[in-house]
């Protein structure tokens, strides 16, 4: 097979780097700067757990896409919620997830989130409202609409955000969640991740319309939204007026931010088959390296960005290690769980 | 404990198996402000089978909703709900129709408890019209039981009596787990006692519907009347059998049947399903490791063909398991 194939087509650039317009405060540039900089170096880790044969299966990073899930954490309540997809890492650290447990999930051990039966595709933190990471492409668009659903009958004003990338735009669940959510009048954000690229393919090449997501907007009656995915600043601006108007009781938003996947889809993927010099286009507009020339633009110091860096970097070798001397669970725990009485039992022998 | 029956009562009330799914709704729903209902034409219409006919009524459209015909939509949606603290019961009008939202059933209700480490919570009901022998055709007429009873982390249930609807349907909205529950379209027109207040069953029990020495016969759903009339039969032609009415699949109770088998030496399963996989084989596995010296003979399934289900009235009646077929086949058995 020929990976290359694609290789040749004509390279789609990042727009121009925008200026920044948009008013945000320190703390939270500094908030996003550094989750940014905790996603990759998480990332970082995660490709030497694989590499080091740690992680089993696969695992999907989200390098170069981190400014969507920093923009929305930064702007999001403690109390609303994200659904994300299996490329889910970024967006369970934005909701403040602990990475040592994050981590330890990857690897299989008992002190991850999930105790080990989860994995990479899987992350979840109910008590941080991460209801979940979803591996089977758009299902969780519709349990999505059934959180924001829960919310709005229970009277609170929680709004619930729902990422998930381009390829998920042409399953029917997108489309079936769309429908439901603006006819029952959700408070959800649906926020498309367009990478460019669904796994290995193009998304051009197997879309009807050039924006996967907001060009369906209109067949819901919402509005079409398309921004900068690589900028935090307009992610955060966007995530702002977005939640603001969910949680007003106005319906859904659905938004494609759009954005580059520096790596392949998965571990398995080199992603040989993109033009080198669109790869090196975005890599260029990379949301941390334009994120930092904007704060030194604005006066912040090389050695306070330098500063934030480090002391990310430091969590995430410190949860290294403790990811890496932390137990793998007890076999017994496979068996556990799967009913509400905490057993896996599924005959009944001792009813006399 | 083989039969959960409450015990007798002086008031009880006669209910078709159709009222008996509302009436199990509405005794729910009075009790648990977090139970919901919803589907395709559950709420205005009732349902296109009336089995939820004046729940809107009762309990308004913040309880009681109609959906599009979006089946990963709003079973999804369901899911959401369920994680967020209500109890949704969600009508899938045709089982058939699980097919195009089997995802949301298979991989994701009956799976995230035990992937996220307990975190996660997904207690819903299922509820769908099941089973064939009413001339619906190939796409309308399944019994699907057997596609949910493979899938870890799915209770199974299907009564064959109004009395059952209404304790069986009461205890799947009360359990934690996510509940399948199979409302056969061939039972909606007979009609039962149910005890009156309120009335819970059990899920996980089978019943002795008829006391027998000779041959068990384990039936469920539809099959059941079928079993008991091919057992009226077949007590004509000088034979005993017993038959199991086995409720619900998962939990499945292998006690009673167990000890039907250690009485009987002999086991029949009726199966509406096309013959292979069906809960039957599992049945009968169960017994071949468990009771094989206390059988006197192989154990024998009787099922429909391995074949879809037809729509005209004499190639149906052909397929689906019949009183005068179970009663031949268990007869030639028993005489051989």
């Amino acid at each position: 097979m020929n990976t290359n194939r694609y290789a040749q087509r004509p390279a789609r650039m990042p727009s121009s780097v925008t200026q920044p317009v948009i008013e945000v405060g320190e703390s939270t540039r500094f908030e996003m700067f550094a989750a940014m900089h905790q996603m990759r170096h998480f990332a970082s880790a995660v490709n030497k757990f694989f590499l080091q044969s740690l992680i089993r299966g696969s695992t999907h990073v989200s390098t170069g896409m981190e400014a969507i899930a920093a923009g929305f954490g930064a702007a999001m309540r403690p109390d609303d919620y994200t659904l994300a997809t299996y490329r889910g890492h970024a967006h369970t650290l934005a909701r403040g997830v602990d990475p040592k447990t994050a981590l330890a999930e990857l690897i299989g051990r008992d002190s991850g989130l999930l105790h080990g039966k989860g994995g990479s595709m899987h992350l979840t933190d109910v008590d941080r409202n991460m209801l979940g990471s979803f591996a089977i492409v758009g299902a969780h668009l519709p349990i999505a609409c059934g959180v924001a659903w829960s919310a709005k009958l229970r009277g609170t004003d929680q709004v619930t955000v729902c990422f998930f990338g381009d390829g998920a735009a042409n399953i029917g669940a997108f489309h079936e969640a769309l429908n439901l959510a603006a006819v029952w009048k959700l408070p959800i954000i649906f926020v498309c991740e367009n990478n460019l690229y669904m796994e290995y393919s193009p998304i051009d090449l197997v879309t009807s319309v050039e924006h996967p997501a907001a060009d369906r907007a209109a067949a819901y009656g919402l509005a079409r939204h398309v921004i900068d995915g690589n900028d935090a600043d307009a992610v955060y601006e966007f995530a702002n007026n977005a939640l603001a108007f969910a949680r007003s009781g106005q319906g859904p938003v659905l938004v494609e931010a759009v954005t580059y996947r520096h790596g392949g889809h998965s571990r398995a993927d080199p992603g040989d088959y993109r033009p080198p010099q669109e790869v090196a286009a975005w890599t260029e507009y990379d949301p941390i390296k334009i994120y930092h020339q904007r704060l030194l633009s604005m006066g912040v110091s090389e050695q306070k960005l330098i500063s934030i860096e480090r002391e990310v970097a430091d969590t995430i070798i410190a949860a290294t290690a403790f990811a890496i001397d932390s137990e793998f669970p007890d076999e017994s725990i496979a068996f556990t769980d799967l009913w509400a009485d905490g057993t896996s039992d599924w005959k009944r022998v001792d009813n006399d | 404990m083989t039969n959960t029956t409450n015990p007798p009562t002086s008031s009880e009330i006669e209910l078709t198996y159709r009222n008996a799914v509302s009436y199990a709704i509405a005794q729910e729903m009075r009790r648990d402000s977090s139970v919901l209902l919803l589907g395709e034409d559950v709420a205005n219409a009732g349902g296109v089978f009336k089995l939820t006919t004046g729940l809107l009524d009762e309990f308004g459209d913040q309880r009681v909703f109609d959906t599009p015909i979006s089946e990963q939509g709003f079973l999804g949606a369901a899911m959401g709900a369920a994680m967020t603290g209500f109890k949704p019961i969600v009508e899938i009008m045709f089982s058939d129709f699980l097919a195009v939202c089997w995802d949301i059933v298979a991989n994701q209700i009956a799976k995230t408890r035990y992937m996220t480490g307990g975190q996660v919570q997904v207690p819903l009901v299922i509820r769908s019209a099941n089973g064939g022998g009413v001339g619906f055709g190939a796409q309308h007429s399944q019994s699907v039981e057997n596609w949910a009873m493979m899938i870890p982390g799915l209770k199974v249930v299907a009564p064959s009596t109004p009395a059952d609807v209404v304790g069986l349907l009461a205890a799947a909205i009360r359990d934690p787990d996510p509940v399948m529950f199979f409302e056969h379209k061939g039972l909606f027109a007979t009609n039962g006692m149910v005890p009156t207040g309120i009335h819970v069953d059990t899920l996980g029990t089978a019943r002795i519907v008829r006391q027998g020495t000779d041959c068990t016969i384990i039936a469920l759903a539809a099959m059941v009347p079928v079993a008991l009339s091919a057992a009226e039969q077949l007590a004509s032609a000088g034979i005993s059998a017993e038959v199991i009415d086995l409720r619900s699949l998962v939990p499945l109770d292998t006690k009673t049947i167990f000890d039907s088998v250690a009485k009987t030496a002999r086991v029949f399963t009726v199966e509406e399903n096309p013959r292979l996989c069906g809960w039957g084989a599992e049945v009968v596995s169960q017994i071949v490791e468990n009771q094989f010296f206390a059988l006197d003979a192989p154990p024998t399934r009787i099922t429909t063909p391995h074949v879809p289900l037809s729509a005209s009235k004499t190639l149906e009646a052909a397929q689906i398991p019949s009183p005068q077929v179970v009663f031949s086949l268990i007869s030639r058995a028993l005489n051989n």
